[in-house]
């Protein structure tokens, strides 16, 4: 492991102090629109656990940030201080009395501009934190709901605003668009001598992509088609539904959240696929999987699988059939896959189907660490150096399971495995699970 | 008012305005959360029992997971330590039962006194290592608020003047014991108001997110 040296103290942040900020919006407005959309967002599971809240810190001890740094101001449920102040001075039970009695002052507008760099920066949603709450609070779910008050006032970071702009305007964060989808499957299709079906008017399965992918790991697409010839599936890419990254739920910006969502389900729709296979991105599957149904606003009349997942129902049918890498191997579970997903056995499957030594990290696979990249964090620079901090958390976990290789199922994480690499001169690169699949793949008889 | 009015004062008016407290602010904080919206959740879950995850989080969060207990596990025992004193000194001292008797009619066997007194000691320290550590923790002092100490105190007011009733502290064991009662009432009245309604809400929290997560097959 490299001796490349972190290039902050203990303790800092090392972020900017002065806020981003979008648009020209006066400081109540901001405000206004911050409280108003908070509001919106407010239900019943929110409700409890802003008043469940004990104050007991624990969270502190499963968060990265905080344990990697000792700064206070990391504790996960602290990231949410000034909603939870709005929430109790608007909404809560006894809202009226501690307005009566000026018991919660109002949140300013300066406030929220402090408080961006814990709502973003320093949280990936990993959920790490609902894990270690006494009472069972889901912090990841309340710094979301706070993101969309950011997002509405303007105060979201600009590196994490200015993709998610683009993929609004362009239908990628990347610039992935349509054309650059086209051009770059008819390039690979021809590069690798491989058939990859794109806008077919019917197939029984839709596959999406990441814009990370598509611009930075493009053999992810010559090894999703290798692998879905292979297998003999009916299915296709589409130019209208392909990009699943979701960088508005990231920012906040519900609306074009729902507008990302409801063009893979419209594509879905128009092909009448059966499945629709989310790339190896743990917030596509976070923001398809488990919130499609919800912005569709009823259940979706197709399954939504991991293409980790898909990969093992194959293996389990016998359609998918691997030769033996039996290579000393760790894996690294993603976040929103695994701990907040619920696919754990999956990667298992393939990784017993391919014959390799898995070395377990020392955690359980439910509260693995972050890579630190999560959450749209991976985009925000001002918060690299905090990242490298916690990245090395995540790289002394790996060292210590003494494997070999470095497999993940997340693009995001194997964008931020490659830059810590980088960063720290490490000698581990993360290998794609999707990709180890594809190598394998065994001839057909 | 000495102590002999202030002990009446306490077991009579002070303790009913306190039931009264307790029984409304606990509907009205319940319902305030609880009334409000629910989406339904139309994703297709991983397994269809969700609520047994639910169940399940409610009393597998007692214990922390194995990957926290080098970090959290000694103020967790510590805690336990307190809740389990207060319990016993609450539910196993007989005039306790028989004012619980009274309000309700359900009765059972006490503890000894020296028994009691020993769970209210072990609380009583276990208390004040938890304050020690909320005033020089610097994640639990940026935490903090009034609600944290106030329910601190409102806590250990009831314990520590029971304990000097017991061994007879004080010049005047009626101001002693009418103390004992009156922050009775008080923890009672304030108990809806501020943290030590986790007491309540610790299940519906717990269940809420096991129920969520449970559903999706995810970790708990």
């Amino acid at each position: 492991m490299s001796t490349t040296t972190l290039d902050t103290p203990a303790g800092s942040g090392g972020t900017a102090s002065a806020p981003d900020r979008q648009g020209t919006l006066s400081d109540p407005e901001r405000l206004q629109r911050a409280m108003a959309s908070f509001v919106l967002d407010f239900g019943a599971t929110a409700a409890l656990y802003m008043e469940s809240c004990v104050h007991c810190g624990q969270c502190a001890e499963a968060c990265h940030y905080y344990v990697q740094t000792g700064d206070p101001k990391y504790t996960p449920i602290w990231k949410i201080e000034p909603f939870k102040q709005a929430y109790k001075r608007q909404i809560g039970p006894f809202s009226a009395f501690y307005r009566l009695f000026h018991l919660k002052r109002p949140v300013t507008t300066d406030e929220l501009g402090k408080w961006q760099e814990l709502i973003y920066d320093s949280c990936t949603l990993c959920g790490r934190c609902t894990l270690v709450c006494p009472m069972g609070i889901d912090i990841p779910s309340l710094v979301a709901a706070a993101r969309h008050g950011m997002e509405a006032a303007g105060l979201t970071p600009h590196d994490l605003w200015e993709p998610t702009d683009r993929a609004e305007r362009e239908g990628s964060p990347l610039g992935a668009t349509r054309q650059v989808l086209k051009e770059r499957i008819a390039w690979l299709a021809d590069e690798n001598s491989v058939k990859i079906p794109l806008d077919l008017e019917q197939a029984d399965i839709l596959v999406t992509i990441s814009s990370v992918e598509i611009m930075k790991y493009p053999q992810a697409i010559v090894a999703l088609a290798r692998i879905m010839n292979h297998v003999r599936a009916s299915w296709t890419f589409r130019s209208d539904g392909y990009e699943a990254t979701n960088f508005s739920m990231l920012s906040g910006d519900k609306k074009g959240q729902r507008n990302a969502t409801m063009l893979l389900i419209n594509a879905a729709l128009a092909v009448q696929a059966k499945i629709v296979i989310l790339p190896e991105c743990g917030h596509a599957y976070q923001a398809f999987r488990w919130t499609g149904a919800n912005i569709y606003g009823k259940p979706l009349p197709f399954r939504a699988l991991h293409i980790s997942e898909f990969l093992a129902e194959e293996i389990r049918a016998n359609r998918l059939t691997l030769k033996s890498d039996p290579r000393s191997m760790t894996f690294h579970d993603p976040c929103q896959v695994a701990r907040r997903g619920g696919v754990f056995e999956a990667p298992r499957v393939i990784f017993r189907a391919l014959g390799a030594q898995l070395h377990e990290m020392s955690s359980t696979p439910a509260a693995n660490w972050c890579c630190g990249g999560g959450g749209g964090v991976v985009t925000i620079h001002r918060a690299d150096s905090l990242r490298h901090r916690v990245f090395h958390l995540k790289m002394q976990q790996v060292e210590d399971t003494g494997a070999d290789i470095l497999v993940s199922s997340c693009s995001n994480c194997r964008l931020t495995f490659d830059d810590g690499q980088a960063f720290f001169h490490w000698d581990k690169t993360a290998h794609s699970l999707l990709e180890l699949v594809a190598d394998n793949l065994a001839e057909r008889h | 008012m000495n102590g002999a009015s202030l002990l009446d004062f306490a077991r009579g008016p002070g303790f009913e305005v306190a039931v009264a407290m307790l029984a409304f602010g606990v509907v009205w904080r319940l319902v305030g959360i609880l009334a409000l919206r629910r989406p339904v959740d139309h994703s297709e879950p991983r397994t269809g029992w969700g609520w047994v995850g639910g169940l399940r989080l409610v009393f597998s969060r007692s214990w922390p997971r194995r990957e926290f207990r080098e970090r959290v596990l000694h103020w967790d025992i510590i805690s336990y330590l307190f809740h389990i004193g207060y319990a016993v000194a609450i539910l196993g001292y007989v005039p306790h039962i028989l004012v619980i008797r009274n309000l309700t009619g359900l009765r059972w066997p006490g503890l000894p006194g020296g028994v009691i007194a020993f769970f209210a000691g072990i609380s009583a320290a276990a208390l004040l290592a938890l304050l020690g550590h909320r005033m020089s923790s610097p994640v639990l002092r940026r935490l903090s608020n009034f609600d944290d100490y106030f329910s601190w105190l409102a806590v250990f007011a009831p314990l520590v003047t029971g304990l000097m009733a017991y061994y007879n502290m004080g010049d005047s064991y009626q101001l002693v014991l009418g103390l004992h009662v009156l922050f009775g009432d008080l923890l009672l009245a304030w108990l809806p108001f501020g943290k030590i309604m986790h007491v309540i809400l610790f299940a519906f929290s717990r269940a809420t997110t096991g129920t969520v997560y449970g559903r999706r097959g995810a970790a708990l």
